[in-house]
């Protein structure tokens, strides 16, 4: 069989076991979709000045909370849980054993994160479908369609290496809730996901969302849904963080418990 | 194919300071069950990781079916099977996914049913890895090594914490292998495993190997002395034995060259003289013994 064949394979093998533990599946899916709720619920009526437009452009907070928790949903999916999920395995010795057989261990690791886009795309196509139907968000056509697949599948593939980049500092099964939550759970309310930073957020907020991809992600994301204007340097952003990602991730990673 | 199944010459590995193997031979034959025993920190599972491709050697050389498992990995696990120290399988598949999964990762695997067949799942099937018991999931790591229809099988510690029934199931599934023709290389702590399974062991300590030989002769305890030991009697002991023996408290032992002749004059001295010779037991070393003194272990707690 082809690494891509081997591949595909591994992709359906991971969907088969993903939507039977109870646990990965709520936390991928019911998370993102409870959370756009209880924001949109909370502070839905505010009204949100976008950053970077030109005139400005304002709009509920409820309409604000589709994009991000789109991009917070991919988060979830590519970063959080595929870290935690590969540690728990690497924990169970599931990855030492199948380093012992032919498979390369590309195909194993290119098809979790595969997975893990799949199941990013299907939460941004709901998250679309409840934005347009309830909170008056665009659906993309056209060239901004193909900009915003193109910004979920940048932003997706990028979280996901740097997902399995992380588990490289993860010492055991127990430490990876705390450690991958703590890496990324700070920089989600400083970057336009949870609080709107409007257009005038302190100094060092702006310096973390430059830095950082999760911002930039948010604002391409923000293109596709609110029609705000489309920078391709957000992409290079967050591509380039994935790409560092993914060379820490060859470098480093684990296919044994640390002892 | 008349090559051995693995050829391991002067093999050596360090980490930083420490020598964990210091200079190993073995040849192991097609067909054969091999065992490798030694106390833990002997430099067994570092050998053992080595021949399977989890580490690099340092120096010396290694041949596992033909192929350096440094150099061509792929090529020699596609025809290895490694059932590891701890079950690592994912909990939501079921078993015949589980073994269908691995099946298709190698170039010709066995038929998955009848993988499944040979360690006595078959009614397990279709049940998910997550509801079996712990000595099944055992068994299940065993169906997944023999997924790709390997021609040699590592078994690493495979029976460790295994209760004494299923580790005679797990003889009986080695045995079945040994009659398809398949190479077999375990490690374990349990001497009776080696002796029931091994057709040869070889002992490591300190990195080196201490003895290498079919169980029942290793390190010639078949030609050793044999204890011969019984409760004290009232009467006086016949003078021939009484220079023999060796009296602690209640226990008299001898240890004799020549067991029948001694037996026999014990025995007619003792039908003759009334005596009943209580707790009478004959014994030579066993495999135990001989490890325990190979490996220096014995009378350490």
């Amino acid at each position: 069989m082809t690494g891509i064949g081997l591949t595909l394979r591994q992709v359906r093998f991971t969907n088969k076991a993903f939507w039977r533990n109870p646990a990965a599946a709520f936390f991928t899916f019911a998370f993102p979709l409870m959370f756009l709720v209880i924001f949109t619920t909370l502070f839905g009526n505010n009204e949100v000045t976008l950053p970077g437009t030109d005139p400005p452009i304002t709009v509920t907070q409820s309409t604000f909370y589709v994009p991000a928790m789109a991009a917070f949903s991919v988060i979830t999916a590519c970063y959080t849980n595929l870290a935690i999920g590969v540690t728990f395995q690497r924990d169970a010795g599931i990855l030492k054993r199948t380093r012992g057989t032919p498979l390369p261990g590309s195909a194993y690791l290119v098809g979790r994160s595969t997975h893990a886009v799949l199941m990013a795309c299907l939460l941004v196509a709901i998250t679309t479908a409840f934005g347009a139907a309830f909170f008056g968000t665009d659906v993309p056509t056209g060239a901004a369609l193909a900009r915003f697949v193109v910004t979920v599948l940048v932003g997706a593939a990028a979280f996901a290496a740097l997902g399995l980049a992380v588990t490289a500092i993860i010492p055991n099964a127990d430490a990876a809730p705390p450690i991958v939550n703590a890496t990324i759970l700070p920089i989600l309310f400083l970057s336009d996901i949870f609080i709107p930073v409007g257009t005038d957020p302190p100094a060092w907020v702006d310096v973390v969302g430059r830095v950082f991809p999760v911002r930039h992600f948010a604002e391409a994301m923000q293109s596709g849904f609110l029609g705000t204007p489309f920078e391709w340097w957000d992409l290079v952003v967050v591509g380039a963080w994935g790409l560092a990602g993914l060379l820490l991730a060859m470098r480093f990673f684990a296919w044994e418990p640390r002892k | 194919m008349s090559e051995a199944a693995i050829v391991v010459r002067g093999l050596v590995k360090s980490y930083g300071d420490v020598r964990a193997v210091r200079g190993v031979d073995l040849t192991i034959e097609r067909g054969e069950v091999f065992a490798l025993l030694g106390p833990n920190g002997a430099g067994k599972t570092t050998t053992v990781e080595i021949l399977e491709g989890y580490r690099e050697r340092t120096a010396g050389e290694v041949s596992v079916l033909g192929f350096d498992p440094a150099r061509h990995p792929r090529e020699m696990r596609s025809r290895i099977g490694i059932v590891l120290q701890s079950t690592g399988i994912d909990p939501y598949l079921t078993v015949r996914e589980t073994v269908e999964l691995y099946a298709g990762y190698y170039p010709s695997p066995m038929d998955v049913d009848e993988a499944v067949a040979i360690v006595g799942l078959t009614e397990k099937a279709d049940a998910r890895v997550i509801k079996l018991s712990g000595g099944q999931q055992r068994r299940l790591d065993v169906a997944v090594a023999l997924a790709g229809d390997p021609e040699l099988l590592f078994l690493d510690e495979a029976t460790t914490g295994f209760d004494p029934g299923a580790r005679r199931n797990a003889w009986e599934i080695v045995r079945n292998l040994t009659g398809l023709g398949k190479t077999v290389f375990l490690t374990t702590h349990y001497m009776d495993e080696a002796q029931h399974l091994a057709h040869r062991v070889a002992v490591i300590a300190k990195g080196k190997i201490v003895a290498e030989g079919p169980p029942a002769t290793l390190g010639d305890r078949h030609v050793a002395d044999t204890v011969i030991r019984f409760r004290r009697p009232d009467l006086e002991l016949p003078a021939a034995i009484a220079a023999r023996a060796v009296v602690s408290g209640d226990e008299v032992e001898l240890l004799v060259p020549d067991p029948t002749r001694t037996l026999h004059d014990l025995t007619t001295w003792a039908l003759e003289s009334g005596s009943t010779l209580e707790g009478l037991h004959v014994t030579q070393p066993t495999l135990e013994d001989v490890y325990l003194e190979l490996t220096g272990e014995a009378g350490r707690e």
